[in-house]
């Protein structure tokens, strides 16, 4: 697993705070000691935290580890949710995230932040949720269905970013032909448009 | 059958028995009566070749005993290919699914194909792929505790489906945790398996509403992991291979049984399933 700052999983204001309300309340709802989103990094074959509730806040964000290990790649890679208990008692499993999170839990939910598409946003995890809420199927159909609102958010966010983005180059392309005042008048103009189609 | 409550708004979908207990779907069924007894009492799995498509099984795990083989799909520039491997499981879900298989069948022989931990594996061709060689190898009884949604794989999955069905290479296939559609185990050639809710490790029932046919044990199920341990988890997955181990234990107590009759004999056996005499009559 490598630490970096970088973050080519890049994400605007308004998905920094729905990243972090989704795993507020997931460790709300759960009674959690902490819960994390990865964001799928598909040219890096990576999983990222973007995301952190509760332990591990301040430094696991922008974290990274190889896309197809460990539950979360399981996840990732199947489109299934997994919950799992008694996990302190597990020696590689602990030492595994021990290193990368400085946080070994007993108990751990995942489920995978899915596209209607079928394809994968990211994964939400779940950290030592309260004794009640732990494996059985009630449960998980809880943490699935919780996913599923978040990455339909989520998905809301990076369409309208998606475009966003495809919309500047064409129009940088009639800007640049344009003196500074014009230019200037323009991007008033292309804010004013982009906030009109964008409004809900 | 009658279903004495409706269900809660949303739980209509669901490919497992939620808020259910198995005296809320008895079943009568024709033909001779079949017990477990017969089926698979006695029967340790032993000479049985089971294959384990997944994350891979960890090597020398105390509760999963020897493996026979291990092999990995490989997928690069080159294609996809299959190949002999040392590795053992990158995420310990195949461990797991090893476990249950050997509890249920202690002398069977189990193998593994690792679909899953070399790269982001979220396409399907390379569990197609991992199921195509397992089926062509003939073993005998193939646990695929996974599926895919991606609907480009589902005609050559129904395909392998079909050819395993006749080549006598049972497919035994967790059901989706969530109420998705996803394949193999929607088709009727395998035998698709969701979780019951019940605490008994060794009840399993026939779903009188299919897609899904099977429930089997899948909730805090106590399994080998990572390392030489255990966890307990929850899921279709850890159902699906208590069927796949009952299915070893008829097969080598009857090896001329073909697929279609095993899947009676694990109906016909099944706890909510009662004999009707009055064929006979």
């Amino acid at each position: 697993m490598t630490e970096t700052t970088s973050h080519p999983t890049e994400v605007d204001p308004v998905a920094r705070e729905l990243l972090q309300s989704v795993v507020d309340t997931a460790r709300a709802i759960f009674g959690a000691e902490a819960s994390s989103i990865f964001l799928l990094d598909e040219k890096a074959d990576e999983l990222v935290f973007q995301a952190v509730s509760g332990q591990g806040e301040e430094f696991l964000v922008g974290t990274r580890f190889p896309a197809g290990r460990g539950i979360a790649g399981w996840v990732a890679s199947t489109g299934e949710p997994m919950v799992v208990d008694d996990l302190s008692q597990n020696g590689s499993f602990a030492r595994d995230l021990a290193e990368s999170t400085k946080y070994v839990p007993d108990s751990l939910m995942a489920a995978p932040l899915l596209h209607s598409s079928g394809v994968l946003l990211g994964v939400l995890e779940v950290l030592d949720p309260s004794p009640q809420a732990r494996s059985s199927l009630s449960e998980l159909d809880l943490l699935s269905l919780f996913a599923r609102q978040a990455a339909t958010a989520l998905r809301a966010v990076l369409d309208r970013r998606a475009l966003r983005g495809t919309e500047v180059p064409a129009a940088a392309l009639v800007l640049d032909g344009l003196d500074p005042a014009d230019r200037a008048a323009g991007l008033r103009a292309l804010d004013a448009v982009r906030d009109l189609l964008l409004a809900p | 059958m009658t279903t004495p409550t409706a269900p809660a708004p949303g739980a209509a979908l669901s490919w497992s028995l939620r808020g259910h207990s198995p005296g809320d779907i008895p079943i009568v069924a024709d033909g001779q009566e079949i017990t477990p007894d017969w089926a698979w009492g006695g029967s340790t799995g032993r000479g049985v070749r089971v294959c384990v498509v997944d994350s891979g099984v960890e090597r020398d795990h105390p509760l999963v005993g020897q493996v026979d083989g291990s092999y990995v799909v490989i997928k690069d520039d080159a294609g996809i290919r299959i190949e002999p491997t040392e590795t053992g499981d990158t995420c310990g879900h195949g461990t797991a699914c090893a476990g249950i298989i050997r509890r249920t069948a202690p002398d069977c022989e189990l193998y593994s194909v690792r679909v899953l931990g070399e790269r982001f594996a979220g396409t399907g061709d390379v569990l197609l792929a991992g199921l195509r060689w397992a089926v062509e190898q003939r073993f005998d009884v193939i646990n695929l505790s996974l599926s895919t949604t991606r609907p480009q794989f589902t005609d050559a999955l129904r395909a392998l489906a079909d050819e395993a069905f006749f080549g006598r290479s049972v497919i035994v296939a967790s059901a989706h945790n969530t109420p998705v559609e996803s394949f193999p185990w929607r088709y009727s050639s395998v035998i698709s398996v969701g979780s019951h809710q019940e605490d008994d490790p060794e009840l399993y029932l026939y779903n009188p509403k299919p897609p899904v046919e099977f429930f089997a044990p899948g909730q805090n199920v106590t399994v080998p992991w990572l390392g030489g341990n255990t966890i307990r988890t929850t899921g279709n997955s850890f159902a699906t291979p208590y069927m796949a181990g009952l299915a070893a234990r008829v097969l080598a107590k009857y090896p001329k049984m073909t697929t279609f009759q095993l899947k009676s004999v694990l109906y016909q056996a099944a706890s909510n399933v009662s004999v009707s005499n009055r064929g006979a009559e």
